[in-house]
């Protein structure tokens, strides 16, 4: 085999474990190995897991017994972003706040991952409470992008995107709420998916923004992304706003596709004009290969980041005023009960998290609540609705994930709005709820680039096959 | 424009402490961001545009409990000070 063992998909792994050609043992030892030399240089780990011998048995008597029926991820090695529980293990996304928690039950996608017989590595490094675009407003130590270790891997799941680059696992998960597995992905060369909201289950992820998070897979081919969806997915009872099957219209997996390119925000200021060259060549490769390019509009999207800004703000106040120090987590203790609040709460956030709690009581408080929150609220249905007239002309709509390749350290770090301007192509996505990929399509001077796709509502199916397409185009 | 006096309102309203320096910072940064949101505020939408999302009935049952205590102890050792089961805070409502 030319390829080592932790270099594999998870298509490959998997072949190798039914033809004998390697143990689930050996592939862990691979990736566990991989893991230990390379995370002191890329702290892509938070925490690496000691070899559950009892799993990885368990998953080699299943391949043994049942060869082909077995579970493809059955003894997959995987990586998992630290804001997904998994039962015994610390869960501290990032965050002092959370450094000594233990996870009291297992999310629903480990719970699924577990009885597919898929192993865990570790957590992963991660923005603080996943605010953020390049993993360095984590309170534990920024990861390095394992293709440039001068430059950022991407956030907030920038963890997970540099431990699957750099071979330190099969395939990762990570969470997205304005594009925290796309954009990662798209920097660290990799496909990352952003699931249809309520297409899986958020019960054990710690929340961001409650109507925008979905978690969804970091993986090295479309495929494997593929596989680790459809082992994550479905309703359940655990979080009422999973949807069930169907509950969409059938989108259908189309043999030549038309394809949705919004040319007014691809002409934009500020994309970098290699990156847009990258685009526009792989365009021109689809349409080659007998699929038609279609112009639309999505007049809208220039507002998408900003009300992407107030929405995700409001939620996160929200969603973090339980972490209080009183039950479980930091827990500073002053004079009276208002000081134990005050103290936890201050010293157990770091500056990016409190600023966007802050800027959510804000657009929250009764004199601004119309001006933003619901204006916001009030944009995100126009954009929703410009989606779906757009898709009424094109069965995916495509436009670069990033408007540059990874930056370096400190480039956007002291600049909040530089920083928030990453997500300016992926907030969409979160905001309609539509379902949206990054797949590789190349490199910018050395560095890898996404080409991202949308789909509508529960059409994930048609994004896999289109991003299938991309994925086999010749390179320039 | 935001001032000083306001973001310290909203940090006690949040329940943070700012520190004299940070609380320049987070103000300067509030105009800049507030700035760009502010583009909200141009855009022309219908009173049509916040669509009301179609109804399903996602409620469920209520039933299958799980067994009392199966979690207590996993909680509990989550508390960070605990008599027994219960947990130990500050006094709410002060006699003084």
């Amino acid at each position: 085999m030319s390829k080592a063992l932790n270099e594999l998909t998870i298509v490959e792994a998997a072949r190798a474990l039914r033809a004998r050609e390697c143990t689930v043992r050996e592939l862990w030892d691979a990736c566990a190995g991989a893991a230990q030399a390379k995370n002191p240089e890329l702290n892509a780990y938070l925490e690496l897991f000691d070899a559950d011998s009892a799993a990885i048995d368990a998953a080699q008597r299943r391949i043994d017994d049942d060869g082909e029926a077995a579970p493809m991820l059955c003894g997959i090695p995987l990586a998992v972003k630290d804001n997904i529980l998994i039962q015994g293990r610390i869960a501290s996304a990032a965050s002092k706040m959370l450094e000594g928690y233990m996870a009291t039950y297992d999310a629903t996608v480990v719970r699924k991952l577990k009885e597919a017989g898929a192993l865990f590595l570790g957590r992963t490094n991660m923005d603080e409470f996943a605010m953020g675009s390049s993993t360095e407003h984590s309170a534990f130590g920024h990861t390095k992008n394992p293709l440039d270790p001068t430059r950022v891997p991407g956030g907030s799941s920038g963890g997970s995107a540099a431990a699957v680059a750099a071979h330190m696992c099969i395939a990762a998960l990570g969470s997205d709420t304005g594009g925290s597995i796309r954009q990662p992905a798209s920097h660290t060369g990799l496909v990352g998916l952003k699931p249809t909201y309520g297409a899986v289950s958020r019960s054990g992820l710690i929340a961001l923004g409650s109507s925008l998070d979905q978690i969804g897979p970091l993986t090295k081919s479309v495929e494997d992304a593929h596989l680790i969806f459809e082992a994550i997915r479905g309703e359940d009872t655990l979080d009422s706003t999973t949807i069930p099957d169907g509950l969409y219209p059938l989108v259908r997996e189309e043999e030549s596709l038309r394809i949705g390119v919004p040319r007014h925000l691809v002409e934009q200021e500020g994309l970098d004009p290699e990156l847009k060259s990258l685009f526009d060549a792989t365009c021109a490769r689809l349409a080659d290969a007998s699929h038609t390019l279609v112009d639309i509009e999505l007049p809208t999207s220039s507002s998408a980041l900003a009300a992407y800004y107030v929405i995700m703000p409001a939620e996160v106040s929200t969603n973090l005023a339980r972490l209080d120090g009183i039950r479980y987590g930091l827990a500073g203790r002053g004079a009276a009960l208002l000081d134990d609040y005050l103290e936890s709460r201050s010293e157990g956030f770091g500056p990016e998290t409190r600023r966007r709690i802050l800027l959510g009581t804000f657009v929250l408080s009764s004199g601004y609540i119309d001006a933003y929150y619901h204006k916001a609220r009030a944009a995100r249905g126009a954009l929703r609705h410009d989606y779906a007239r757009a898709f009424e002309q094109c069965d995916v709509i495509a436009f670069p994930t990033t408007t540059a390749p990874a930056f370096r350290f400190g480039e956007k770090s002291h600049d909040p709005l530089s920083m928030y301007l990453e997500d300016v192509f992926t907030v969409t996505a979160n905001l309609t709820g539509m379902p949206a990929l990054s797949v590789p399509m190349g490199t910018v001077e050395g560095l890898p680039a996404g080409f991202h796709l949308t789909a509508p509502h529960q059409g994930e199916a048609r994004l896999f096959a289109t991003a299938r397409i991309v994925e086999k185009l010749p390179r320039a | 424009m935001a001032t000083t006096e306001e973001v310290q309102k909203l940090a006690s309203l949040a329940r943070i402490t700012v520190g004299e320096e940070e609380l320049e910072r987070f103000t300067r940064e509030f105009d800049t961001i507030l700035g760009y949101i502010g583009q909200l505020d141009s855009l022309a939408l219908s009173e049509k545009g916040e669509e009301r999302p179609a109804l399903r009935n996602v409620m469920r049952e209520d039933g299958e409990p799980h067994a009392t205590g199966k979690y207590t102890k996993k909680l509990t050792e989550q508390f960070p000070a605990r008599e027994g089961d219960a947990l130990v805070v500050k006094q709410v409502i002060s006699h003084e």
